[in-house]
This record gives C-alpha cells, structure tokens and sequence, in this order.
C-alpha cells in the first residue's frame, strides 16, 4: 500500500480520484496541486448557464471544502508542479519545495489551443478555458456588442446561444464545411446549423479566419477574404493536452500521456487520468478523450491500479452539449464508413441518429431524446446487435431494444 | 432557505438547508450527506443520486421528466418513490420535505 500520492491537477479527475482512493480504503496522504486559484470545479457550465448569468459561482465546485478537510486531502492552489524527478519520486513546485510520492496521479488536462494569425494578441481577443476566462468575458459579453466567435464547436456554438440569448449580435467562422464536424454526423450538424440561424446567428462556414485588425483593442475580423466589424472575438479552436511535465521527465507521450488500460504510465509509479491522457479505448484503437465521463472513470481505474487492485478501463464514452433548448447527448465514438440510421424527425427537434458497426450499435447522437440517448448507451456497453429498421421504427419503443 | 432532511438506510438523519434553485443533490453533495455519489456532477447521466421522496412528499413534487424517468430504469432497487435528486429542483414549498438514501447507488 502507497503512502504518500500526490496529484497533480485539481479538476474533475483529480477529485475523483481523491474520492475513489478513500472510497477503496487508502488511509495514507494525499495532496492534489493545482495552478487555478480554485478547488476542483464543473467546466461545462462555464460556456453555458455560468456565462448566461444563470449558475451562482460557488455552485461550479465540485465539492464543499470540508470534503478536502474529512478527506485528508491537503490542497495547494495556485501552485505549479515545474518538474518530476522520477529517479528520487519527488514533484519539484514552483515554489522551490519538493514533494516526495509513492505513486503520482497526473490529471493535468488541456489548455485551449491558440491562434497565431496577425492580431492575435489584440485586447478584446478571449479564450474559454477556465473560471477566470469567463470572469474576463462577462465584462464586454453585453447586449448589443457584435461578437465574432472562431470555431463551430461545442465552445463556439454554446458561446453563441447565450450570446444570442443575451442580445448580442453573433457571428461564427468555421473552417469545416460544417458544424462540430470532429464530433457529430452530417446530419446533426445541419440541424444545428439550422438552429443557429433561426436564432439570428450569422454562420460562415468553409471560412478560415486570416487577421485580426485594430489598434490595441479588437475592430475587425478578416476571414475568407473579408472584413468583418466586431467589438468580441471568442477563439474556440479546440485544446491541447498538458503533457509536458510527463514529456520532459521521459514518459512517453504523443499528443497526450500514454497510458495502458489501467491508467498506469510507462513508469509503474506514474498514472495519469482525463483529458490529458492517450489510452486504448474499448475499441481497441489509441484515443485521446475530452470529456467529463472519461476524466471521472479513468481517474476511478487509476485509484484503483494506485492501489495495486487495477482493472481494465473500459467504459463507453458519453459527451453533452446544451444550445438553446436543445440538449445534445451523445455516446459512444462513430467513424467515418458506420452505417447511420435517423430515429425520428430533426424538423420535430427530437431524434436520434444511431451508428451500426458490422450490425452492433456503437454510437449515439440524440437531441432532445433521453431514452435514445441512454437505452443506446446501454446498447453500445453491451455490444448489442439491432436491426435498423427496428431502431428506425418510433413506434418500437426504444425500451424494448435494451430488453432483448 | 428550506429544510431537507435526508435519511440513511441505518435511520441516521441529517437536515441540511438548500437554497431555492439549487437541486436537492447539490445540497446533499455541499453538506457531504453520505450516500449521494452524484459521480456525473447532475449531468443526468449516472443514477448515482438516487433517493426515495417519503410517501407523504411524493405527489406534491414535480412530474419527472423523461430523461428522469429512463435513467431511473438504470437504477438499483427502484420504488414508486424513486427520484434523482440531481432532477430535484429547490422551491420554497418544499421546506420540510423528507428523502431516504439507498444502502447502494451501483
């Protein structure tokens, strides 16, 4: 049994594992480190109900202080970990001091990828990353400012419902020739697209951003060759995973932290857990995941190989987004050649479109459609064959599918 | 700010305060009532909030909504009473109410 785990990094990971290691029955030390300012904290309801004004800030923690207190878990915000020193296991802080670990749990995330283009460093230029990211937007997010969000993705789009929401005049910029291309179907994107517009936003896809123009602060926008006025721009471009610390003591990395099913790094005292890690997925294919649900179960599998109890990671991933009304589920991962099967009518902003691998349901994509959403969850963990013209069928209630 | 009173399987009770707005599992969470794993955060993704509403409350709360009444199907030991304190949302006239937490989310 370890005695001393450190973790490095505060957030969903990280506080998962603090609660899986004393759920197991760990009863020595643990210290997690994080840079923000902040205990672990929800991100997703920062592009969302937090930017919208509607979610209080003390509710984005993840737990009460007195969690970390009855947990014995010593916390050191607004600390950097600058180095590991894998030979004597200590984590060199950028505050000169050294922790000595037993096992170390690297749950250090992503930050947001940047733009380099001419302007890029302009004010009025914001990222949505972090607490304090949204804190500097809310300034300047005010009815009637003309925003120019780059990237229609999940960050993108979701900025652009509230904007629209809150009165703003809206403009997205996507290189892709649709929306959210890495993570839904053609037609999902398009009835989002739809969406979007019906809710005055102006989208201009298949249109790379090239600069940004004014003098100090943000005034124009230049993409596909035009300039565009706007007051905001809100950069959505993706994230990068934060595997330096693992990189520069030796560990093996490739866009992110190699770990095996077991959350365990190439060095049997190194795990790493979240969207910071390379793993195998269920499929067997190396993925990297930016999601809640894999930073909460790979952070359980890492407590539990921490604890020399390990066991094979291998849960369906699940992803969500809200815009407008509409709540976006998704489980599973598609692939460009599954065959798509459409449950439900997009016009009725309820449906599903369901992805069939050799006859097996392996992915999901449900608008505002729970039992699509879950019950093809459920399908997916179990390898489940369904015929499509069952799923198809809305009048085969999607119940009976799990049941067989 | 109203009353909640969560009891454990073994008759342990604990009141905590919940503010208006807030969902009955985020309050459980905030007070570290035992019990309520709450793993997804409220995303309604998990079950892991699962509570019986005393016999007496059920009727008065709020219908649950589809999304609910599916994860629920993926729940242990579900009753009549059964409910995701996740989906619980505070309001005033729930001051008082009563809710017992199973031996087991998983």
């Amino acid at each position: 049994m370890p005695e001393q785990i450190v973790i490095i990094g505060a957030g969903q990971a990280g506080v998962q594992a603090v609660q899986s290691l004393r759920g197991e029955g760990y009863a020595g030390a643990i210290t997690m480190i994080g840079d923000e300012a902040y205990p672990p904290y929800q991100r997703p309801p920062l592009s969302k109900a937090y930017l919208l004004g509607a979610f209080a800030r003390e509710r984005l923690f993840l737990k009460p202080d007195a969690f970390y207190r009855e947990a014995g878990c010593e916390l050191l915000l607004g600390t950097h970990a600058v180095a590991i020193d894998r030979a004597a296991k200590r984590v060199a802080l950028g505050d000169g001091r050294a922790l000595p670990y037993d096992k170390l749990l690297l749950a250090t995330g992503t930050r947001v990828r940047k733009l380099s283009c001419p302007g890029a460093t302009l004010t009025g230029v914001h990222y949505l990353r972090d607490i304090a990211d949204v804190d500097g937007l809310q300034h300047v997010f005010k009815a009637g400012a003309r925003i120019a969000i780059v990237g229609g993705g999940y960050i993108g789009l979701e900025v652009a419902a509230v904007g629209a929401k809150r009165g703003l005049d809206v403009t997205v910029f996507e290189a892709a020739d649709r929306l959210m291309a890495r993570a839904v179907s053609q037609t999902v994107s398009e009835f989002f697209a739809r969406e979007h517009v019906a809710a005055g936003i102006k989208l201009n896809l298949n249109t790379s951003v090239e600069a940004f123009e004014g003098k100090e602060k943000i005034g124009a926008i230049r993409a596909g060759g035009n300039a565009y006025e706007a007051d905001l721009v809100l950069v959505g471009i993706g994230v990068v995973p934060n595997d330096m610390l693992a990189r520069e003591s030796g560990l093996p990395c490739q866009d992110g932290i190699i770990v095996d099913r077991n959350a365990m790094t190439a060095d049997p005292s190194i795990f790493a857990a979240g969207d910071c890690t390379r793993h195998y997925g269920r499929e067997g294919v190396e993925i990297r995941l930016e999601c809640v649900q894999n930073a909460i179960d790979q952070a359980k599998h890492a407590a539990l190989a921490m604890l020399d109890r390990p066991k094979t990671y291998s849960e369906v991933p699940w992803f969500w987004s809200d815009q407008y009304d509409l709540k976006l589920q998704i489980a599973g991962l598609a692939r460009p050649g599954d065959r798509t099967i459409l449950r439900g009518d997009p016009s009725s902003r309820k449906f599903a479109v369901f992805h069939l691998r050799d006859g097996a349901v392996v992915a999901v994509e449900a608008v505002n459609a729970a039992p699509e959403y879950l019950i093809g969850r459920k399908l997916i963990g179990d390898g489940a064959r369904v015929a499509p013209e069952k799923l198809a069928d809305l009048s085969v209630p999607m119940k009976s599918m799990a049941q067989e | 700010m109203p009353k909640i009173t969560f009891v454990q399987p073994d008759g342990t009770e604990q009141t905590v305060e919940i503010a208006v707005g807030w969902s009955v599992m985020e309050g459980a969470v905030r007070s570290l009532v035992p019990g309520i794993d709450a793993d997804c955060g409220g995303a309604c993704a998990c079950a892991t909030c699962h509570v019986y509403v005393d016999p007496a409350w059920a009727a008065a709360l709020p219908a649950k909504s589809e999304m609910e009444e599916t994860m629920l199907d993926f729940a242990q030991a579900v009753e009549p009473t059964s409910r995701l304190s996740c989906q619980l949302r505070v309001t005033s006239d729930m001051d008082g109410l009563i809710v017992r937490v199973p031996s087991s989310q998983h």
